[in-house]
């Protein structure tokens, strides 16, 4: 089975953490990923740049609309995403349990359409 | 035994142990439940031609894989089916063999409906249907849903179980405990669903209660050493020996401290009893060991005449503690206002006002009225009485209320 898990959290709040916890949070992510890949359950994953980058396509009724902006304003931003590969759902809720950003936000467990 | 009667035997104690087994490895509980079905409905055709089986839950296990292989390769095609087919044809083969005793998974499957990833309102109706094979109607009734709602409901929980692969495993020892909890959550939620229609005027609510306790005897079974499966236990059986002392023979509602003590179940005191103690002598004390230690000082009245106000109030302390539940904060008010007074225990109920859940919980006003009855504040106490009224669904209970309020106001 694979999972997608989504981190979401304030994208504020991160990008203005003090350079000491910053780097803290890059070295348990660079961990996090490390003991992912040597327990054969990485598949893939990214951070994503903020959503003041995002920009949101719409075509209600097939009329095309180009618009500055994220999908919705919301208090919690997708920050990054692993694709991971799970046996099952206790196993995947086992990785997002250890998730650098789940103390700071949460991490929405998607099973992927098979 | 006739054919059909065997057929219903063998569906009542191993339909839940079946649809564990099919389901374990596929998750798929849904088309276990379909094949199982169609199973029960070969065994009413062949039966009767062929003799009974020797072993008829095998025979019914061999035929529902049957089913089930015929049905993923009619749903499937390419790599996928193969691969299920396989896994599915493996099984059928070993299963053959009729002597051998298949092996219990109910409590997996327990674990399964209870997950945290299962809505925790929809997990006792799941355990009802998987286990123990109620249909999504009757289940509806119990717990005052509708039934196409109820059906929808289960339906998207056993899809879930499925796509999001909720495995199917008794969570490992860190996780056991709070894992256990939704299990047993879940089983004194049908408890409680049978419990609020003592005389059975509806013959599945009674039923839910018996399923419970059996449910709570199959969990203790299994999970010997836990604790709180004991305590649950205990506490089911507790009330359960009340059960023909809450009504008298025209069916109006006796509350506890009227109750005929010769009418209590005096076997069924006894096992909880013995089963409150061996979980004393395992842990600390949780939830459902301190409610069953509560009924059992209420027990206790047999023997000794009285009751232990001060000890059940410390208990209610201590369960207070532990789950901040309001309903618990109520009896221990109730508790106190024995214990203490009348005037202290109104001062107990009274630091709960501002929570807005009172508005709608009945057992808040009427044991406010009883204590404002008490204190001889009648006019407060007959307002607390008509809320009561209000918010009663049980009619033996209202009448009881509706005799308290007549006592108060007529005197």
């Amino acid at each position: 089975m694979k999972y997608l898990l989504l981190q979401y959290g304030n994208e504020t709040a991160m990008m203005n953490l003090p350079k000491e916890e910053a780097s803290q949070m890059h070295g348990a992510y660079m961990a996090y990923t490390e003991a992912m890949k040597k327990a054969g359950a990485y598949v893939g994953n990214s951070g994503l740049r903020p959503t003041s980058d995002a920009t949101t396509v719409r075509a209600p009724g097939g009329k095309v609309s180009v618009l500055n902006g994220p999908f919705a304003e919301t208090k919690e931003q997708l920050g990054g995403y692993y694709l991971i590969e799970a046996p099952d759902l206790d196993a995947a809720l086992a990785w997002a349990k250890r998730h650098p950003g789940a103390p700071h936000g949460s991490i929405e467990v998607r099973p992927v359409w098979a | 035994m006739g054919v059909a009667k065997t057929a219903e035997a063998v569906a009542r104690r191993s339909y839940g142990k079946l649809i564990a087994f099919l389901a374990a490895r596929t998750r798929d509980v849904a088309g276990a439940e379909d094949a199982l079905s169609e199973a029960f409905a070969a065994a009413l055709v062949e039966w009767p031609a062929s003799g009974i089986p020797r072993a008829p839950e095998a025979w019914l296990l061999t035929v529902a894989r049957r089913k089930l292989i015929d049905a993923a390769r009619r749903r499937q095609t390419g790599d996928e089916a193969v691969g299920t087919v396989a896994l599915l044809a493996d099984e059928l083969s070993a299963a053959a063999d009729d002597e051998r005793e298949i092996p219990d998974e109910r409590l997996r499957l327990m674990f399964a409906c209870a997950h945290p990833a299962i809505d925790a309102g929809v997990r006792a109706p799941l355990i009802l249907q998987a286990v123990l094979g109620f249909d999504a109607a009757t289940i509806a009734s119990a717990f005052l849903v509708a039934p196409a709602t109820m059906g929808q409901r289960l339906v998207r929980a056993k899809s879930r179980i499925r796509q999001a692969a909720i495995p199917f495993r008794v969570p490992e020892r860190a996780e056991l405990a709070e894992r256990l909890d939704a299990v047993l959550e879940a089983i004194y939620a049908i408890y409680a669903e049978g419990w609020s229609d003592p005389v059975g005027t509806h013959a599945r609510s009674r039923g839910l209660a018996e399923e419970a306790i059996w449910l709570g005897r199959l969990v203790v079974s299994l999970l010997p050493q836990e604790p709180e499966a004991l305590g649950l236990l205990s506490l089911m059986l507790h009330a359960e020996a009340r059960r023909e002392a809450r009504r008298d023979e025209q069916g109006e509602f006796i509350p506890l401290d009227r109750q005929d003590l010769a009418r209590w179940d005096a076997a069924l005191i006894d096992e909880a009893e013995a089963l409150l103690l061996r979980a004393s002598r395992m842990s600390a004390a949780e939830r459902f060991q301190i409610e069953a230690a509560v009924q059992s000082a209420h027990a206790a009245r047999r023997l000794t005449g009285r009751t232990d106000w001060v000890g059940i109030v410390q208990l209610y302390d201590t369960l207070l503690g532990l789950t901040g539940s309001i309903v618990v904060a109520i009896n221990r008010a109730v508790a106190i206002g024995m214990a203490h007074g009348t005037a202290e225990g109104l001062a107990a109920l009274n630091a709960l006002q501002g929570d807005a859940r009172l508005a709608e919980y009945q057992p808040y006003w009427a044991a406010r009225a009883a204590l404002l009855a008490d204190t001889g504040s009648a006019d407060e106490a007959a307002e607390a009485y008509r809320r009561a009224i209000g918010l009663e669904s049980d009619p033996a209970v209202r009448g009881f209320l509706q005799d308290q309020l007549a006592e108060i106001t007529f005197s």
